[in-house]
C-alpha cells in the first residue's frame, strides 16, 4: 500500500468544491484537508455551508466543480456508495435510523449484497458487541431504536460507521441533543477512535466544545472558507470573529428588577403522551420583569409545559394561577385573554401559516378584534402589518407576500412582533432564536430583554444553556417532567447544570 | 349450538376453509410486501380481477394451467409497475393511483372478455387444476382433506407466505424492503435506492395479488365471471393490518376470515337459517372480520413510512 503524489498520512482532501441553488452559493471553491488520526472542527453559523459540504463529501448531493479523494483515490459524484465503500461514514444531524427496526437490523442493513441469501445475525452481532465494547459505545443490539434515547442512537449511527470499517467518520451537529455529560461522553469515544487511526470532522457552531474536542478548525462563512487554525493557536472569541466576520461583543445582561409573581403552577402534573412526557408535580413562579430559563435535554416535559401555558392542555392535577385568581376555564383563548403571548418552538408547523400573507398571519391571534361591521377590517390590518415590518425589520417583499418565501429569521420577527405588540404580560419564549443567525439572535435577545425591562415576566425554553444562562435571571431545569428549584444569576455553572439535566440531584432535592 | 359443531367437525367445512382462504393468502402476501416497502396498493382489486381474467383466458386459448398462473404474475407485476412509477418516482397520491389502478384493471378486464367473446352469454369453462392429495397427511382426519387434499395452487399459496417471511426477516433483501418502509433516508444513507426496491416491491407483490386473482378462474369456479373477485381485494387490505404486517400473523388471518365464509354458507342450511334472513349470514364474516380487527390491531406497529412519498435531497 504506497500512496504518490499524497503525503502518506492525508486520509480525505476536498478541493475546489463549488455547489450553487440557484442564485445561492452554497460552497465556493472550498477546500480541506484531513489528516490520519486527526479532529478537525467545521465551524460556521447556520447557512454558511457547513451540511452542504458534507453532503457532497458522502455523495449526497453532486458538486458543481471541485474533487473529493479519499486515499488518494478520487470519488465519482454524487453516489453514497462509493463513498461508503472508501471509507466515509457520516452521521446525520437528522438520523436515519428506522425505529421499528432492531438496533442490529439498522447497523446490517447495506452492509450485505441485496441478493445474497442470508444476513448471518449471529457473526454481525458479535461484531457489533466487540465494536461496542471497543469504542466504549454501549448500546443493546436487540433493542427496538424507537424504545432508546437520543444519545444511545447516536452511539448505533456511530456504530453503523464503524461496522463498515469508516476511516473517516463525519458528525453533522454531534452534540445538539445531547447532554453536557452525553456530550463528554462522545468526545471520549471520538478519542478512543482518532487513537486507533481513524480520522473525524465534526459541524458545530459551538465555540467551546469545537475547543475542547477538536485538533483543527476551519471557519466557513457564506460558503467560503475564512480561516484555518490549530485550536491551540486559538481562542473562542478570535473563532467567533471569524465566523461572524466581526469582533462579537457577548451580551452582558445587567439582571431584571423582580416584581409579583403574574403566573403560579401549584403542584401541577399533565398527563405522558406517548413518547412526551408530561409535567411531573411541578410548581413554578413567573415574576414580572424577570426572565425564567428553562434549560434541559429537549424532551423532558418543555413541550407539556408550553402546552399547558399556551391553553392547550389543562392539569390532571394542582393548579395554574393567574396573578392570584385561578381561572375557570383554561384554553388558548383563555391563555390570549390572559395576556400570554407566545414565540411558539416550531416557526414552520405551529407558528406560521405557510401559504397566508405575512398581513394573514400577523392577525391570527386579534383578528376577531379586527372587525367591522363583522367583516375583517383589511385596512387595519395591513396597516399594522406595514409596521410591524418597519419596526421589527423584517426583510420581506411586503405585506402581502406569502410568509414562506421568508427566512426564518425574519419569519422569526414577524412572531416576535406580533407577539409584542400586543403588550403581553407574560411572554412564553419556547427556542425562539432555534436556527437563526447570529445578528438575530442579538435582536430577538434584545427585544425579549426590553420587553421584560418593561414589565413582562417572560420564560425562556431553549436547550442552549449558552443562551439560558446569558439570558436568564432565574435558571431552572426540566428533566422527564420534573422542575428543579430555581438558581438564580451567576450561582450555578454549565457542568451542575447539566447534572440536573441529566436527572441528578432530583431525588435529593425532592 | 350442535349445528355449530357438526359445521366444525365435517371434513368438507375445512376443505372449504382452506379454498377460500388460498386467494386471500396469495393477495394479502401480495399487499404486506407493497406496504412494508412504504407503498398502499389500492389497485388490489382490480389487478385481481385482471389477474381472474389473464389466467382463465391463457387457459381457455389452449395454454397450460401454469402458464396461466404465469401469465396472470405478469400481468400483474405490469400493473404494479404503472402504480410503482406513478407513486414512487412521481410522488402521486397513492390513494388516488390505486383507485384509478382498480378501475383500469376492472374495466380492462371486462372490456378484453367482451371483446374475447362477444357472442357468448353463458361464461364458458376451463378445467381447473384438480387437487393433489399428498399420500399419508391427506388421511389425517378432519383436518388433513383440508390442508393436504387441494390443488398445487394452493399449496404454493403457503410455500409464497413462507418465503415472504424468509424473505423479509431473513435476508439482506428484505432488510432493505423493511427500511425503506421505515425510513427511506436510511437506505438512501447506505447508498441503496429507495425508489428501485419500492417499484421492485410493488411490483412483485401485484403480481402475487394477480395470483391470487386467478386462483378463482384456474382452481375454484373455472370460469371467469363479472363481479367474481367481489371485495376480496379490500379484505385483503384489512388482513395485512389484522396480521400487524407479518405475513404467518396475516395467514392465519385469512384462515380465520374463510372460517367465517365457510361457516355462514353452512350455517344457512341450518334451523337456524330457517328464522333469519340469509343476509345476516352473508354479512358475518365481514362484521366478525372487523371485530377481529378492532382487537388484533390495536398494538400493531405501522410501518413507519408507509404512504410517505420519498424524494432524494430534501428532508
Amino acid at each position: 500500500m504506497t500512496r504518490t503524489g499524497t503525503a502518506p498520512d492525508i486520509v480525505l482532501r476536498l478541493d475546489g468544491i463549488t455547489k450553487r441553488f440557484g442564485a445561492l452559493t452554497a460552497n465556493d471553491a472550498v477546500s480541506l484537508s484531513l489528516a490520519r488520526g486527526e479532529v478537525v472542527a467545521l465551524l460556521g453559523e447556520n447557512g454558511a455551508g457547513k451540511t452542504t459540504l458534507m453532503n457532497i463529501l458522502f455523495g449526497h448531493y453532486t458538486a458543481d466543480a471541485g474533487t473529493v479523494e479519499v486515499m488518494g483515490q478520487v470519488l465519482p459524484p454524487g453516489t453514497p456508495r462509493a463513498a461508503i465503500a472508501a471509507g466515509v461514514g457520516m452521521v446525520h444531524q437528522h438520523f436515519t435510523l428506522a425505529d421499528n427496526l432492531s438496533v442490529l437490523d439498522n447497523i446490517l442493513l447495506g452492509t450485505r449484497p441485496l441478493w445474497s441469501f442470508r444476513l448471518n445475525r449471529a457473526a454481525a452481532r458479535a461484531r457489533v458487541r466487540a465494536l461496542a465494547q471497543d469504542f466504549g459505545l454501549k448500546v443493546a443490539p436487540e433493542a427496538r431504536t424507537g424504545a432508546l434515547s437520543v444519545g444511545e442512537r447516536q452511539r448505533v449511527e456511530i456504530l453503523k460507521a464503524l461496522y463498515r470499517e469508516a476511516q473517516v467518520l463525519i458528525l453533522d451537529e454531534p452534540t445538539a441533543v445531547l447532554t453536557p455529560q452525553e456530550s463528554e461522553a462522545l468526545f471520549a469515544t471520538l478519542r478512543r477512535a482518532t487513537a486507533r487511526g481513524l480520522s473525524v470532522i465534526f459541524i458545530s457552531h459551538k465555540l467551546h466544545e469545537v475547543m475542547a474536542a477538536a485538533d483543527r478548525v476551519v471557519v466557513l462563512r457564506h460558503g467560503k472558507v475564512v480561516g484555518e487554525v490549530a485550536t491551540a493557536d486559538t481562542s473562542p472569541p478570535a473563532l467567533a470573529a471569524m465566523m461572524v466576520g466581526a469582533e462579537v461583543a457577548l451580551p452582558r445582561v445587567a439582571a431584571g428588577v423582580p416584581g409579583p409573581v403574574l403566573l403560579r403552577l401549584d403542584d401541577v402534573t399533565t398527563p405522558d403522551e406517548g413518547a412526551r412526557p408530561g409535567l411531573k408535580q411541578v410548581s413554578l413562579n413567573l415574576r414580572a420583569g424577570q426572565i425564567t430559563g428553562l434549560a434541559g435535554v429537549s424532551g423532558n416535559g418543555q413541550a407539556a409545559l408550553a402546552d399547558l401555558l399556551s391553553g392547550l392542555i389543562v392539569p390532571t392535577s394542582g393548579r395554574l394561577i393567574l396573578s392570584d385568581a385561578a381561572p375557570a376555564e383554561w384554553s388558548p383563548r383563555a391563555a390570549l385573554a390572559a395576556g400570554i403571548g407566545r414565540i411558539p418552538e416550531d416557526r414552520h408547523k405551529t407558528g406560521t401559516i405557510a401559504d397566508f400573507t405575512l398581513t394573514e398571519n400577523a392577525i391570527l391571534e386579534t383578528y376577531p378584534q379586527l372587525t367591522r361591521a363583522g367583516l375583517l377590517d383589511h385596512r387595519t390590518a395591513r396597516r399594522f402589518t406595514e409596521e410591524l415590518i418597519a419596526d421589527y425589520d423584517v426583510r420581506c417583499p411586503g405585506p402581502e407576500a406569502r410568509i414562506r418565501l421568508l427566512s426564518g429569521g425574519n419569519m422569526q420577527k414577524l412572531i416576535l412582533g406580533r407577539v409584542l405588540e400586543a403588550r403581553p404580560k407574560i411572554i412564553l419564549a419556547n427556542q425562539p432564536v432555534r436556527g437563526l443567525d447570529i445578528g438575530a439572535v442579538a435582536y430577538v435577545h434584545s427585544r425579549l430583554i426590553a420587553a421584560r425591562d418593561a414589565g413582562a415576566a417572560v420564560l425562556l425554553i431553549s436547550e442552549d444553556l449558552d443562551e439560558i444562562m446569558g439570558l436568564s435571571d432565574v435558571v431552572q431545569v426540566i428533566s422527564e417532567g420534573r422542575l428543579s428549584p430555581g438558581f438564580a444569576r451567576g450561582t450555578m455553572g454549565a457542568a451542575e447544570l447539566g447534572q440536573w439535566m441529566a436527572g441528578a440531584g432530583f431525588d435529593h432535592a425532592a | 349450538m350442535t349445528d355449530l359443531l357438526d359445521i366444525f367437525l365435517s371434513a368438507s367445512f375445512w376443505v372449504a376453509l382452506v379454498r377460500i382462504a388460498s386467494p386471500l393468502i396469495f393477495a394479502t402476501m401480495g399487499e404486506l410486501i407493497c406496504e412494508r416497502a412504504g407503498v398502499l396498493n389500492l389497485g388490489i382489486e382490480g389487478i385481481m380481477v385482471f389477474g381472474a381474467f389473464a389466467g382463465w383466458l391463457t387457459v381457455y386459448l389452449g395454454g397450460g394451467l401454469w402458464l396461466g398462473v404465469g401469465v396472470a404474475m405478469l400481468a400483474g407485476m405490469a400493473f404494479g409497475l404503472l402504480h410503482g412509477v406513478l407513486t414512487v418516482p412521481f410522488g402521486l397520491s397513492q390513494h388516488v393511483v390505486g383507485l384509478g389502478i382498480t378501475l383500469l384493471a376492472t374495466a380492462a378486464a371486462y372490456f378484453a372478455y367482451r371483446l374475447a367473446l362477444p357472442e357468448v352469454t353463458s361464461p364458458p369453462k376451463i378445467t381447473p387444476f384438480a387437487p393433489w392429495p399428498i399420500p399419508g397427511l391427506a388421511a389425517i382426519p378432519l383436518i388433513g382433506e383440508g390442508f393436504f387434499a387441494q390443488t398445487p395452487l394452493t399449496y404454493a399459496g403457503f410455500v409464497v407466505a413462507g418465503l415472504t417471511a424468509l424473505v423479509l426477516f431473513r435476508t439482506p433483501l428484505g432488510l432493505a424492503l423493511r427500511a425503506a418502509g421505515e425510513n427511506p433516508a436510511a437506505v438512501e444513507a447506505q447508498g441503496l435506492s429507495v425508489t428501485a426496491l419500492r417499484i421492485g416491491a410493488v411490483a412483485v407483490g401485484s403480481g402475487l395479488m394477480a395470483v391470487g386473482g386467478a386462483f378463482l378462474t384456474l382452481s375454484a369456479f373455472s370460469s371467469f365471471f363479472f363481479e367474481m373477485v367481489n371485495g376480496r381485494g379490500w379484505i385483503c387490505i384489512a388482513l395485512v393490518v389484522f396480521g400487524g404486517w407479518k405475513p404467518g400473523k396475516a395467514v392465519l388471518g385469512a384462515l380465520l376470515f374463510a372460517a367465517f365464509d365457510a361457516g355462514q354458507i353452512r350455517l344457512q342450511q341450518t334451523a337456524l337459517g330457517a328464522t333469519l334472513p340469509y343476509q345476516v349470514f352473508l354479512m358475518a364474516p365481514y362484521l366478525l372480520s372487523i371485530l377481529a380487527l378492532v382487537v388484533m390491531s390495536r398494538r400493531a406497529s405501522v410501518p413507519a413510512a408507509l404512504m410517505v412519498p420519498f424524494n432524494k435531497g430534501e428532508r
